[in-house]
């Protein structure tokens, strides 16, 4: 089984191989073959390596293969060398799997975009650098990883960079992505100084031993990892990008701006749990970041009116919702909310592309409605999704792992009752948008006509996609029901478990109350925007500097151009021409004007130079006399 | 000897006034020539009758008589005068004549102010100075064989008319004054100057 | 004799100012030269009474050198004289300023 784990990231190579070489000559249904074929079987060989590991579970947790030895430079020896645990299996499953799916809507969706090929191509090395991160076995391969998905992330963003913003996008993506990348390498060079080593599995088992809980060292190393992760995981203070970033096909926004990139951090402080035990303080500033960016990306999405802007707050907030139950500990409810968020925010995704497709590029939910009757299986797949995202009770794979979450930021030891309150107010707003969004697009009265049915090729990955959002959930049942525990169990073979505190009220009273706060935000955004009321509401205007500050996502962008982008403009203004350089051509300049005023006494009149021999004459005999 | 010697002083001096007030290049020639012949008395005076000999052999005659060369050459008359008649007005001559007069008066001061003893003159005989020429100095005569050399082939050099290869920094100025180079075929101009001047 | 080659120095001095007043007021370079002519003179003057007063023949030899050197700037600059007569139809030093920066 070792042997297979070197074939996953490699089939999508040689699909970005392929494609980028030849990828011009190829026939479009070749290209599609080989985009979405290469990583079909990637999905496959997971899948295969996934039961051969449940089956049976390899000796030390993990599989490992040793490919061959990137560079040795004295102490430090990095290996091209993978590893699939418990964690990582979790992960390319979602990367593989859904990526499948998502490459399978692309063959359809993007047919007739003229760079087909060069589509599948980023598509592909995305998928493989991705899967390179999270199979890494040392943090220097995962950095490789992470720099190739921030890479593909900038060329599918800019993928029609035909028009300006797009590219705009593109670039705020990346550079934004880099504070964030600056911060976890140089916390890489700190582990390394530290630890003397950079494999994953060393500096789990030696940090314990070195580190003291809570020094400097380790909340410096852990808060520069965070910011590594926040960067590409678009928390609060670098979130602004991921908005942005939708300007690239809808495809993308589902396989990387929801499903797999922008959980990178997530994957990034779960793998590295084992340093961020030691320092409770990041921990703590982990759950506080999630906590704040879960409620000022919901509130944000509230006001949205573009449907993708929509679904990139939602998953800002919902990623928020990750960083939460991993900042309180409860590191298998992060990655059981990850696992059904890449399902149900893929299936949204996807259907909004289909929707917005289907009415020639509107992207304004208010320019849609009506579309329950036109389009019924996207609506029921979609119902599917935003069901899930507003953790309907029982009937949704986000509910187990929202309740969980929710349950966890009271009841860890880390946990308390502000982020307890946070949580449930996020799952309000969530509840609340999710039903303005489904009302507005589906229910009322037609404003744009579909110009065409959407193909069956996107209508499958829909349907698998809504099926697991429904039913992703049932592996998870919380400990007061059933106590079936496969994933969490799964899971825990690498992470630890979650502290809980001593003294616990009930979970059923917590999971009534988020039930009944879920319920009450579906049905207050169903008194605001059914029927004609929704028109009604969007255009109050008592509301509208609210609304203006929220759709612009808390002002954010004025924000940071006010405090870096305006102070660097002056420097760059105050220094345009170049103030060092101006004391050289000072130097210059005064001996230019120097020799301008001399070279007036050589004026060419024989007499003026013959007086000016008298006048030294008589200067050296004057002082002699005098002296 | 002292009597000779006020006198021929007093000469010289006033012969020199004369050349640098005369308007005419021929009058200031030939005061030029009395300077001379004074400065050779002088010289007499002081006991040194080879250099008066010399004084008078080249000074006024061989050089004066190049200066009148020069002078008929040129055809410096009337118009000359007449023009420095113009040129020299007050305002011309007032500053450096003040200048050079507290350059003298400065001189003469030093002159007579580090030592009172009385500086004896005697005769210096020709027959040391030869010895001491062909000695001593035997460089610096041959030296100065190759400085009259040196003159004689650059005056005979500079002196020759040839129009043509007037030098490129002059041409345009010689065009701006409407001098035509009439002895120059355009073929013989070289490349360089072509180019330049095109 | 009393005083005697202080009062020649004297005269060489005055000689040489005059010498130089011409060079200064002058324009006409042949004038000029001839004013230089005076000041070499006069040079030679100061050397030969020098040369007396220390009983020395070397006052005597630099007057020779001198005279050589006059023989020789006289020559070349009459020469150039011409020339610039000819390329310039004039004798003002005044106009003759294409060296000026």
């Amino acid at each position: 089984m070792n042997q297979l784990l070197a074939y996953i990231p490699a089939f999508p190579l040689i699909g970005f191989l392929i494609l980028s070489l030849f990828g011009r000559k190829l026939p479009k249904p070749v290209i599609a073959t080989i985009g979405a074929g290469t990583v079909c079987i990637a999905a496959i060989i997971t899948i295969v390596l996934g039961v051969s590991f449940l089956q049976t579970p390899p000796a030390g947790g993990a599989f490992h293969q040793l490919l061959w030895s990137w560079f040795k430079v004295g102490k430090l020896s990095i290996d091209i060398s993978l590893q699939v645990d418990a964690l990582t299996l979790v992960f390319i499953f979602i990367i593989t799997f859904v990526g499948a799916l998502i490459h399978i809507y692309s063959t359809f969706f993007m047919w007739h975009d003229g760079d087909y090929a060069r589509f599948f191509a980023s598509m592909n090395l995305f998928v493989c650098a991705m899967l390179l991160l999270v199979m890494a076995d040392n943090l220097v391969l995962l950095y490789l990883g992470w720099e190739g998905v921030g890479l593909c992330s900038y060329l599918l963003i800019g993928f029609w960079y035909e028009v300006p913003s797009n590219c705009r996008a593109a670039n705020k993506a990346f550079l934004i992505t880099r504070i964030g990348d600056t911060a976890l390498l140089i916390g890489l060079f700190l582990l390394f100084r530290e630890l003397g080593t950079l494999n994953i599995q060393g500096i789990l088992q030696q940090a314990p031993a070195h580190f003291t809980t809570g020094s400097a060292n380790i909340v410096l190393i852990t808060i520069l990892l965070m910011i590594g992760g926040m960067g590409k995981s678009a928390q609060m203070p670098l979130q602004t990008w991921l908005p942005d970033a939708m300007a690239g096909p809808s495809p993308v926004s589902a396989l990387i701006h929801a499903a797999t990139m922008v959980t990178a951090g997530v994957y990034l402080i779960a793998r590295m749990h084992g340093l961020f035990q030691l320092s409770p303080v990041t921990m703590t500033i982990v759950a506080i970041i999630g906590a704040c960016t879960l409620l000022v990306a919901g509130c944000s999405a509230l006001a949205q009116t573009d449907i993708k802007r929509i679904l990139a707050y939602s998953t800002i907030s919902q990623i928020g919702y990750m960083f939460l139950a991993l900042g309180v500990g409860a590191w298998s409810a992060a990655i059981f909310h990850f696992f059904t968020h890449a399902f149900f925010k893929a299936l949204l995704f996807l259907a909004a592309g289909v929707v917005i497709e289907a009415l020639h590029h509107e992207h304004n939910i208010f320019m849609m409605g009506g579309l329950r009757k036109r389009m019924p299986i996207v609506f029921v797949t979609f119902l599917a999704g935003a069901a899930a995202l507003s953790a309907l009770p029982l009937v949704s794979a986000g509910f187990f792992s929202k309740d969980a979450i929710l349950w966890y930021s009271w009841s860890a030891a880390n946990g308390n009752v502000f982020l307890w309150l946070m949580a449930l107010a996020g799952a309000f707003i969530t509840a609340l948008y999710s039903t303005r969004l489904m009302l507005v697009v589906f229910w009322g009265e037609p404003k744009t006509p579909v110009h065409e049915a959407p193909a069956q090729g996107m209508i499958i990955p829909l349907i698998v996609l809504a099926f697991f959002s429904v039913t992703a959930g049932f592996i998870e049942w919380p400990h007061n029901m059933m106590h079936l525990t496969l994933f969490s169990d799964h899971v825990q073979k690498v992470l630890p478990e979650t502290i809980m505190k001593a003294y616990l009220p009930s979970e059923w009273f917590f999971q009534a109350i988020a039930a009944l706060v879920t319920g009450a935000g579906i049905y207050l955004g169903y008194t605001m925007y059914y029927g004609k009321a929704g028109v009604r509401w969007q255009q109050s205007p008592g509301l509208a500097s609210t609304r203006e500050f929220l759709f612009s996502g808390w002002k954010f962008d004025q924000l940071y151009n006010f405090i870096f982008v305006k102070p660097f403009l002056f420097l760059t203004r105050i220094n345009k021409s170049d103030v060092i350089d101006r004391m050289y051509n000072g130097i210059a300049q005064g001996s230019l004007r120097l020799s301008n005023w001399f070279s007036v006494s050589q004026n060419g009149s024989l007499r003026l130079y013959i007086v000016g021999v008298l006048a030294g004459i008589l200067f050296i005999i004057t002082l002699q006399l005098l002296l | 000897m002292s009597t000779l010697f006020y006198i021929s002083s007093i000469v010289a001096v006033a012969s020199t006034v004369m050349v640098i007030t005369r308007y005419h290049p021929v009058h200031a020639l030939l005061y030029l020539a009395v300077s001379f012949l004074s400065v050779g008395m002088i010289f007499l005076s002081l006991g040194a009758p080879f250099v008066a000999a010399l004084e008078i052999i080249v000074y006024a005659g061989a050089i004066i008589v190049l200066f009148i060369f020069v002078v008929m050459m040129l055809n410096l008359g009337r118009e000359t005068a007449q023009q420095e008649k113009e040129w020299l007005q007050p305002k011309v001559w007032v500053v450096p004549s003040i200048l050079v007069l507290i350059l003298l008066v400065e001189m003469i001061i030093l002159l007579f102010s580090d030592n009172k003893d009385i500086m004896r003159i005697s005769v210096v005989d020709p027959r040391k100075v030869a010895l001491s020429l062909y000695g001593e100095y035997i460089i610096a005569v041959e030296l100065t064989g190759f400085l009259l050399m040196a003159g004689i082939v650059g005056a005979a050099h500079i002196g020759k008319h040839k129009r043509s290869s007037l030098h490129r920094f002059l041409q345009n100025g010689e065009n701006g004054n409407g001098k035509a180079h009439t002895g120059v075929p355009p073929e013989q101009v070289s490349n360089e100057q072509t180019v330049l001047h095109d | 004799m009393t005083d005697s080659a202080h009062m020649v120095l004297m005269v060489a001095t005055v000689l040489f100012g005059l010498g130089l007043i011409g060079v200064l007021t002058r324009k006409n370079v042949v004038f000029m030269l001839i004013s230089v002519e005076i000041m070499l003179n006069a040079a030679g003057l100061a050397f030969v009474a020098a040369g007396s007063k220390w009983q020395q023949p070397d006052g005597q030899v630099m007057f020779l050198f001198i005279l050589a050197m006059a023989a020789a700037e006289v020559s070349v600059g009459l020469a150039l004289v011409l020339q610039i007569y000819h390329q310039h139809k004039t004798m003002d030093v005044e106009d003759l300023k294409e060296l000026r920066d």
